[in-house]
């Protein structure tokens, strides 16, 4: 195998499939990107953990010898990135055990490689479901859910977003719900051609994030295939294949409360840095911010058992509130991951003090969170 | 010979028999009596005894605390212990060897009210108080002489006296050197006891015991022990660490200590229970990761059930497993939310099993609930578990269900032992 590409090129393309290879890994190929150059110029590069599988086709190559090996993904990446700008980079594997050679320019090295028979292959089977969706599309529901995602180790059907077509008020949708059992987020977007009657499935998180990473390049469709064990995922030269999580994913729409009536609206800015600012009194982070609401008044507070109570009150200047008086308490954290997914106006609906609380986008009914309160 | 009355508390460097102050014989006279300091205290058939002071027309009547008629006994009045009835019995059994008992429904909330009352006088003692059990305690005394002016014997008859005449209940007090033998004590004379086994006799008094006096050794142990040869405590005694440490691996040298009489144990004030567990022995080691969970569903079962009983909930469990040779693995895990149910428990411990279930022979199983949280904070349920609530509620019908008609009366399959009907 020989062949010369633009380190651009080459970078490019090892950037993404260097990320899913396990830094800690205990089975040595892992740590391999398998590299198999064909004769008529195609050049693709595959690297798999054993649930995700990335292959990136590389145009641009030249080609002198066909052939196939696998070599080290990070310092592969490492050495390239390293390379002067504009360099042409040539990679030479004599085949067998022989070791792989880096060339460019005036800088040469020599990397192990390992048998191209023990690289994994993932097989894909069928993936009856298929549709396109807007890259733009997909990085919401992405964003707008895999901060609530779990990492409990025990409940690991939790460990991912549940993509799933439904129905909103008559229409059909695609919904992304991920939660942690404190918050829950709940992302829906029309139904895209193709979806109707997908299996419900579990993404898991490392494929949400490798996904997310992709997505950021691109402005074209995506294109999705799945069927009820694994999704695959096309965004043009890439294709990132992954298992699913086997699991149940809980009747998520049981905990969404429906008689919360008290509305709260308040400047997603506003709220965002005075809940900052009450919260840094305490290094702890579980520690809650409570929220005193009264009529268009807004109180936050926080304590700290060696600093004391930090408050900032929000007025009618700014706050909306016209219930009952009410006193609550969250998580500050998981406060602001919400906050930071809102545009301009935050809304609140409440029931009591002690159940669960809807936040939305005022502008984007499309997104709906919600929160378990803390005692406080 | 120092000896002291346990009635008027009159006491004297000079054996006496009958009090000379007000004649009683409740006395205790032993060369060692003003220099123990450690003392193991336990309430005499203590369910029943609260239950009879409530109800003094039972006084004279045989009074069993436990579960309806095909419920087994809690506890048994001194009573109804001399037509034979025993704690853990089936309660038709019960019935069987006493008919007139009257038999009544427990009422936790009641003992562990009264047991903190006992709790409260021990503490006013002194501050080395370690609480084994609702009804049970083990105090060290050394170095309070000066504050009590009398010697730790003294001011634990006192403190007898005081239980009885303010909580109702009385007390059996074990006097020793550590708290083995303090333990051994209390259990020598029972009810409203006072023994005290001293520093020198303790090795004597445990040669010819059984093996299963020894606490810590339980029927299938000590079916091991005698299968090794090991009848009775002299035996084991005479072990040298080393001879115990092949024979009994890690475990051997502490055991033949004990069979000695010696206890390093030092007493730990923890007013706060950190952690709480349940352990079984099996009659046979056993392999199979399913063979396993059987025992290991009835230790979750039995770990809730204590929780309840302290008002406790599990933030995490531990599960611990004991190889045929002795090695002691333990494996944690920290649960999404504090629960009380054995499901719950179960399922946590369920993949630490998996892991450790690789073919080794496993002669022990356990669970312990750690960190314990509050009672109140438990299976409130979340966004991804709103049914928790309904399954604590489930747990709760179980609960009562057992407690009236026998632990027997619902039983999950996976409880069951394989291949025997119980």
């Amino acid at each position: 195998m020989k062949f010369t590409v633009d380190r651009a090129v080459l970078l490019k393309a090892l950037a993404h499939v260097q990320s899913v290879v396990e830094r800690r890994n205990t089975i040595p190929i892992l740590a391999n990107v398998l590299i198999d150059a064909k004769t008529e110029g195609n050049l693709t590069l595959t690297a798999t953990d054993m649930e995700i599988a990335v292959v990136e086709e590389v145009a641009g190559v030249t080609v002198a010898r066909g052939g196939r090996t696998t070599a080290p993904a990070a310092t592969l990446y490492e050495i390239v990135r390293k390379l002067p700008e504009g360099a042409r980079v040539e990679l030479d594997h004599g085949g067998g055990d022989g070791p792989l050679t880096l060339r460019a320019g005036k800088f040469n090295t020599t990397l192990a490689v390992l048998p191209v028979d023990d690289f994994p292959s993932m097989t894909e089977g069928r993936l009856p479901t298929k549709f396109a969706i807007k890259a733009g599309v997909l990085r919401d529901l992405i964003d707008r859910t895999r901060f609530a995602i779990s990492t409990e180790e025990t409940r690991y059907y939790l460990n991912g977003i549940y993509l799933h077509a439904a129905e909103a008020e008559g229409a059909p949708v695609l919904r992304a719900v991920a939660t942690d059992g404190h918050r829950l987020a709940r992302v829906e977007e029309p139904l895209p051609e193709g979806a109707k009657g997908m299996p419900g499935v579990i993404v898991p998180r490392k494929t949400v994030n490798e996904v997310r990473k992709l997505a950021e390049e691109t402005q074209d469709e995506i294109e999705i295939r799945l069927s009820d064990t694994k999704i695959r995922f096309g965004l043009g030269t890439v294709a990132l294949t992954s298992k699913l999580i086997d699991g149940t994913f809980p009747e998520y729409e049981r905990v969404i409360p429906r008689g919360n009536d008290k509305k709260l609206t308040v400047p997603k800015k506003d709220f965002e840095e005075a809940v900052a600012r009450v919260a840094a009194i305490s290094s702890e982070r579980s520690r809650p911010v409570k929220l005193s609401i009264s009529r268009n008044n807004l109180l936050l507070t926080a304590n700290s058992p060696e600093q004391g109570q930090a408050q900032e009150e929000l007025d009618a200047d700014t706050v909306a509130y016209e219930s009952s008086p009410l006193e609550i308490g969250f998580q500050a954290r998981y406060l602001t991951d919400i906050t930071a997914q809102i545009g301009d106006k935050v809304e609140f609906l409440f029931a009591d003090g002690a159940a669960p609380t809807i936040v939305k986008d005022e502008a984007k009914p499309e997104a709906l969170y919600v929160l378990m309160p803390m005692r406080v | 010979m120092p000896s002291l009355c346990r009635d008027c508390l009159r006491h004297a460097a000079q054996p006496f028999g009958r009090c000379p102050a007000c004649g009683s014989r409740r006395t205790v006279t032993h060369p060692d009596l003003f220099h123990l300091t450690v003392a193991h205290v336990d309430c005499d058939a203590f369910y029943a005894s609260v239950e009879k002071r409530d109800r003094p027309d039972l006084l004279t009547k045989p009074v069993i605390v436990g579960g309806g008629k095909r419920g087994v006994v809690a506890a048994a009045c001194y009573l109804a212990r001399t037509r034979g009835v025993r704690s853990a019995m089936p309660m038709f059994k019960a019935l069987a060897a006493c008919p007139d008992a009257v038999v009544i429904k427990p009422e936790m909330a009641k003992y562990v009210r009264e047991g903190r009352r006992i709790r409260a006088l021990m503490e006013a003692l002194t501050p080395l108080v370690q609480p084994l059990s609702i009804d049970e305690a083990v105090l060290d005394l050394t170095g309070t002489e000066a504050l009590h002016g009398a010697p730790p014997a003294v001011v634990l008859a006192r403190f007898a006296r005081q239980v009885e005449k303010e909580v109702g209940v009385t007390v059996s007090i074990g006097l020793a050197a550590n708290r083995l033998m303090a333990k051994l004590a209390a259990e020598r004379d029972k009810p409203r006891g006072f023994a005290v086994i001293g520093a020198g006799e303790a090795a004597g008094w445990l040669a010819p015991q059984p093996v299963s006096l020894l606490p810590g050794i339980g029927p299938a142990m000590a079916k091991r022990l005698q299968a090794a040869g090991f009848s009775t405590l002299g035996q084991l005694a005479a072990l040298s660490p080393r001879e115990a440490m092949q024979r009994f691996g890690e475990d051997g040298p502490s055991l033949a200590a004990r069979a000695r009489g010696e206890d390093e144990r030092r007493v730990i004030p923890d007013r706060e229970t950190k952690s709480i567990s349940a352990e079984t022995t099996f009659e046979a080691d056993i392999a199979a990761r399913a063979a396993l969970e059987a025992p290991l569903w009835r230790m979750c079962e039995k770990l809730a059930r204590r929780l309840k009983e302290k008002d406790l909930a599990a933030a995490g469990v531990t599960l611990k497993l004991k190889t045929a040779a002795f090695a002691t693995r333990t494996r944690a895990a920290r649960l999404p939310q504090p629960t009380r149910l054995p499901d719950v428990l179960f399922a946590a411990a369920q993949p630490l099993l998996a892991r450790e279930a690789d073919g080794t022979a496993f002669r022990l199983i356990g669970i312990g609930a750690q960190p314990l949280v509050q009672a109140a904070e438990a299976d409130r349920g979340d966004l991804a578990d709103p049914e928790a609530p309904k399954r604590a509620a489930r747990w709760a019908a179980v609960e009562a269900l057992r407690a009236r008609f026998g632990d027997d009366a619902v039983v999950k399959g996976r409880g069951l032992k394989m291949g025997r009907r119980e």
